[in-house]
């Protein structure tokens, strides 16, 4: 809320307690609601003062424009020239003095206009940099005029309200009380221990005659309307306001229209209460219901927006006619307007969450509805329902038929809490003593009565009826008695050991390998798209991922069941960019449906490589990435990963999405724990990247695995032997097939078998390949002899020969 | 001449070829001549024998004399000659020290999961349990189980991807204080929890929104837990994380799950709390909320708010991270351009 000083200072002494406003706004940050903005409409200006225009003749050389000799002071006269069509000699005028600093930073020169000197120029309020949104009609039309008593050669803020400093807040939820002068004056009272003076302003008399006569209320449902009361007053001169009510509104960002409207205006400032004015005579019938909508009901709202209903939404209607959006914005067809003789004024409270959706719904947020919603003052409707009909006696001259007429009143007891001095202390870890709790609430007018030494009964007034319970009344204690004075300290309390668990802990250290590796931890977005959530699953099933109600962009609907897509989204980023070499792995969760209402959420872990892991060097080049090199840090990680059982690398064709003759699932214990290979490069083209490797690993089931032990192994004292074998074989023949057939029959002492070379070309037969190995043997006990090595060396060639056809060369 | 005299001459003559060598061959050759089998002081020893028995031993002492002086003279080259050689290669050998080093291949850990460990870390330290949850969550922990009913203004706040009526993505990490305290057996002590991860929003991404993004959660509750606690945690973990000198303080907010609510702003690290551009003037960053556990929250969760109660408070690790390290655009975070990454490779 746009907050005055100015205003504020009519009811509480701040500026005679030397309270500024900057100070004020700091106070209130600290203790209340939080500020977005301080400032005043004059920061920025300068040189521009009141003037009198002496004289104004049309221009030799132009139809529009004015000729103009204003007295500036006492003593100065300077020649104008103004284009503004309501310029007249006898005016009193805003001057903009040459030097002068007016809005937009746009600083007045003297200048010559048509052949005329010009020594500054006469301005309108938008022309000092007031928003157009709040400026009143009549300001569009031309140059403002001053009152007559405005002193010519003096600084022209005071006769426009521009010497004010507006404290804007940004109130929370729970503090609809402070979205009015009144709950701002009651809480900067508190604060600042300041006896508060707030001027209302009672009806004197009702002059017309019942108003019972001239309106009857039905609320068809107490909810929709707990409170709905009106008031009618006949007579009215609907006219401009007067200057007061104008700037007070405008420093509030509220444009003022005419008196009646503006009138209804001021006191939803005041008092936090909204009103609304029918145009009597307007109203299709003068039986007034509140009631929900009928579904596709019409309504042309004030801003001439035909609205179509829904069931839910609540309305004012006479008869039968839906006439305003309860709490939200009046009715075309009723509205006030310069002919209008008779007002029926409404003051309400609406239920909070009707209004609320139907402001969200049509998308009708104002200044009305944002209060009810943040709930109102029970206590000041009727006060601001007369204070309203006062104002328009005085500034209206209207005449007030007597009584409310009263659609519904619920009642709004005052809410009593019984505190704890002690357990006060022991939530805020204070030291307060009852005395210094009473005179916290003395100062927030909330009444109180001591029980005993500890306890104490508060009576909460129904304006700030965010509070209900003793945690509630805490926050005021805090908050009044200052954050800054509660001490700080560590809780005191049995020890907890803590600590990340061993699921935490290794998903961690395994983060650290991967980085260790050379690739780079990426965190993409978890919501892709369809298509893309459903590529490259882990266990590829044919099942469609969860997908959001209202998306907000068509690249995040769904929630992912892998981890790659999101990487090679990344590539195709950095590719765009000229970055060629990308290495990148991440961590984090893929959502596989899984029946239940929410899907089941899996660790995975993910990488994708393209380029080189090295960049190019003087006196070495990084080597493209190949299945290879990316297997081997799949290997690393799963070595670290320490899991007991055997993993598989078993080739794989079947993904679309990967290269059919380069693509791996990795089994642990024959379960199919992730995949590794070379992206299809139809799907790499549709990803908008190079040749790039990926692997997907389910961190689950490794997670779930018996784990290697950390134990230690004697290094044998004795010394190994070695037997090199070449092997020709058919190129279908794998390394793995020749691995397990070397280990079938390795014998006791075969300890690690090494390929070290494969050749597979045009010194060899057409498909065949060869592979060679390096076979070691030790025993950890005694010294191996030549012998037992040959004999165990020989039924390997032979088996090797029996079982695969090989030819050892 | 006699053998005493052709032996100085033959030494005299041997020391001086020595001398004029500068090679390893020929220090080789001078060798095998002078000292073989068949050299010239071998030659010379053989006259010995017309030599009477007292000159004979003096003679043959003498020889050997010649030889070992020879020999001496022999390693000394030789290993003057091996020096400079050395000297030679190793000047041949220099490099421009000042050519770049072989890359290596090395990741660095996300800018954000380094701001989440370390936060964690902090907090491990002081006996908290990390408890991780699930991104798709029960509208009733997300919301009702927080003090947030349905139709509660507060909601607006939070814009939610909804996937049923019933289920949503995670607003806030706050579900897992519902979570834990439903959980925790409280006869074994108080609990004192810390929940990263991520959370989303319907937001349109911009340089400061992200509909992805992350929060840490923390919660103690316990008998005797008290809102200077709470300002003795946060003021440690700001420290920590931001530096000794800097203070907190603390602002009244809302929150529907704790009351009372705050908001902490700590000094502006950038400049000490004098004013500038990072704080907009004020002197204090807004880091992280906080507050008292609701009564409410705790009453759901099946905990006597009578008997127990504590605090809890969440910060966003994105906006710590571009506070940090001048981050100007969320998205940042989410694109990974490996430039951007690599930077944060500071280690420890």
């Amino acid at each position: 809320m746009k907050v005055s000083y100015q205003w504020l200072n009519e009811y509480l002494p701040l500026a005679k307690n030397g309270i500024k406003p900057a100070a004020l706004a700091e106070k209130l940050a600290r203790t209340s609601v939080d500020i977005n903005e301080v400032s005043s409409p004059k920061d920025g200006l300068k040189k521009v003062v009141v003037g009198l225009v002496k004289e104004c003749v049309p221009h030799p050389n132009s139809d529009h424009l004015h000729v103009c000799q204003v007295q500036v002071s006492d003593d100065e006269t300077v020649q104008i020239v103004c284009g503004a069509p309501n310029v007249a000699a006898g005016e009193k005028v805003i001057v903009a003095l040459h030097g002068a600093r007016i809005g937009n930073n746009v600083k007045i020169k003297r200048s010559k206009m048509r052949g005329e000197e010009s020594n500054g120029m006469l301005c309108a309020l938008q022309e000092l940099g007031v928003s157009t949104s709040v400026t009143p009609k009549s300001d569009d039309e031309g140059i403002w005029i001053l009152p007559d008593d405005a002193k010519v050669g003096e600084p022209v803020w005071p006769y426009v309200g521009m010497d004010d400093t507006i404290i804007d807040t940004d109130v929370t939820p729970n503090r609809g009380d402070m979205l009015s002068i009144y709950g701002n004056v009651n809480d900067l009272s508190a604060i600042y221990d300041l006896k508060k003076n707030f001027r209302q302003h009672a009806l004197a008399s009702e002059d017309g005659g019942p108003a019972s006569d001239k309106v009857k209320i039905s609320v068809a449902d107490d909810k929709i309307a707990p409170v709905y009361k009106m008031r009618v007053i006949e007579n009215v001169k609907v006219a401009d306001s007067p200057l007061w009510l104008k700037v007070k509104l405008m420093n509030s960002g509220v444009r003022p229209i005419n008196n009646v409207v503006d009138i209804t205006n001021y006191i939803l400032l005041k008092y936090g209460q909204p009103l609304h004015s029918f145009d009597y005579d307007k109203l299709p019938s003068h039986d007034i219901n509140v009631r929900h909508a009928h579904e596709g009901e019409k309504l042309t709202t004030l801003d001439d927006e035909e609205r179509v209903l829904k069931a839910n939404d609540i309305v004012i209607a006479a008869g039968d006619t839906a006439v305003a959006l309860a709490g939200t914005m009046g009715g075309k067809s009723t509205m006030v307007d310069n002919n209008t003789k008779t007002v029926a004024l409404e003051a309400a409270i609406f239920d909070p969450v009707m209004v609320r959706k139907q402001a969200r719904r049509l998308d009708l947020h104002s200044e009305s509805s944002m209060r009810f919603e943040r709930g109102i003052n029970p206590e000041t409707v009727e006060t601001a329902l007369n204070e309203a009909a006062y104002w328009l006696t005085q500034l209206a001259n209207g005449t007030v038929d007597q009584g409310i007429v009263v659609g519904n009143q619920s009642d709004y007891p005052a809410k009593t809490i019984q505190m704890s001095t002690a357990k006060v202390n022991d939530t805020l870890g204070t030291d307060l003593s009852l005395a210094d709790l009473l005179d916290i609430f003395r100062r927030l007018d909330f009444a109180t009565e001591k029980i005993d030494d500890d306890q104490f009964k508060v009576v909460v007034p129904a304006r700030r009826w965010d509070i209900s319970i003793p945690a509630d009344l805490n926050e005021e204690i805090a908050r009044l008695y200052g954050y800054d004075k509660i001490p700080s300290t560590l809780p005191v309390m049995t020890r907890t050991l803590g600590g990340l668990t061993d699921r935490q802990r290794r998903l961690r250290a395994s983060r650290h390998v991967l980085e260790g590796l050379g690739l780079d931890q990426a965190i993409s977005y978890s919501l892709t798209t369809v298509a893309k959530a459903k590529q490259f699953m882990v266990e590829p099933q044919d099942v469609e991922p969860m997908v959001l109600s209202y998306p907000m962009s068509s690249d995040h609907v769904a929630t992912r069941m892998n981890i790659v897509s999101g990487l090679l989204n990344d590539i195709a980023y950095n590719h765009a960019r000229n970055v060629d070499n990308v290495a990148l792995y991440e961590q984090g969760r893929v959502f596989i449906p899984a029946g239940g209402e929410r899907p089941r959420e899996e660790e995975h872990v993910a990488g994708a490589v393209t380029g080189s892991l090295y960049a190019d060097n003087w006196h070495m080049k990084g080597d493209q990435i190949d299945f290879f090199q990316l297997k081997g840090i799949v290997e690393q990680y799963l070595k670290n990963f320490a899991v007991n059982g055997k993993v598989e690398f078993v080739a794989d064709s079947s993904r679309p999405e990967m290269h059919p003759g380069r693509t791996a699932n990795i089994l642990l214990d024959n379960q199919q724990v992730g995949f590794i290979g070379e992206v299809h490069p139809q799907t790499a083209k549709e990803y908008k990247i190079p040749e790039t490797y990926v692997f997907e690993l389910n961190l689950e089931a490794l997670l779930k695995a018996d784990r290697r032990d950390k134990h230690y192994e004697a290094i044998s004292k004795y010394p190994s032997i070695t037997r090199d074998i070449a092997l020709l074989v058919d190129s279908s023949v794998t390394n793995a097939d020749v691995v397990n057939a070397i280990n079938e029959k390795g014998g006791a002492f075969l300890t690690d078998v090494h390929l070290f070379d494969v050749y597979e070309g045009s010194h060899l037969p057409k498909g065949k390949k060869s592979l060679a190995y390096t076979l070691t043997y030790r025993d950890q006990n005694d010294t191996l002899k030549e012998e037992t090595v040959n004999k165990a060396f020989a039924k390997v060639e032979a088996h090797l020969t029996d079982a695969l056809g090989a030819e050892i060369r | 001449m006699g053998i005493r005299e052709k032996l100085e001459e033959l030494r005299d003559q041997g020391l001086a070829d020595i001398q004029k060598t500068a090679d390893l061959d020929s220090i080789n050759k001078i060798r095998v001549r002078l000292l073989g089998k068949k050299g010239p002081i071998t030659n010379v020893l053989r006259g010995m024998k017309d030599l009477s028995a007292e000159e004979r031993p003096q003679v043959g002492k003498f020889a050997n004399q010649i030889k070992q002086d020879l020999q001496a003279k022999l390693d000394e080259k030789k290993s003057q000659i091996e020096d400079d050689l050395l000297q030679a290669k190793l000047q041949s050998e220099k490099i421009d020290v000042t050519l770049p080093g072989t890359s290596v291949a090395q990741g660095q850990p996300h800018v954000i999961q380094q701001v989440i460990d370390q936060v964690v870390d902090i907090f491990t330290d002081m006996g908290y349990q990390v408890a991780v949850g699930d991104e798709v969550e029960e509208e009733e922990y997300n919301f009702e189980k927080l003090n947030l009913p349905k139709d509660h203004p507060a909601r607006d706040m939070q814009d939610t991807f909804y996937v049923t009526p019933s289920i949503l993505m995670r607003t806030q990490t706050s579900p897992m204080q519902a979570r834990m305290l439903e959980k925790h057996d409280f006869s074994k002590g108080p609990l004192k929890m810390i929940s990263p991860g991520k959370v989303y929003r319907r937001d349109t991404d911009d340089a400061t929104h992200s509909h992805q993004f992350h929060q840490i959660e923390g919660m103690v509750v316990g008998k005797h837990i008290t809102m200077a606690d709470l300002k003795g945690t946060l003021e440690l973990v700001a420290q920590k994380l931001f530096g000794d000198q800097l203070q907190v303080r603390l602002r009244p907010s809302y929150f529907p799950f704790t009351e009372p609510s705050v908001e902490a702003d700590i000094t502006c690290f950038n400049c000490m709390g004098k004013g500038c551009p990072i704080c907009k003037g004020t002197g204090w960053i807004e880091v992280l909320g906080a507050g008292m556990t609701h009564p409410n929250v705790l009453k759901m969760s099946g905990v006597d708010p009578n008997v127990y109660g504590g605090f809890a408070f969440g910060l966003g690790p994105d906006r710590f991270a571009m506070l940090k390290y001048g981050v100007e655009d969320i998205r940042d975070f989410y694109l990974n351009d490996v430039r951007f990454l690599n930077q944060f490779d500071q280690k420890g």
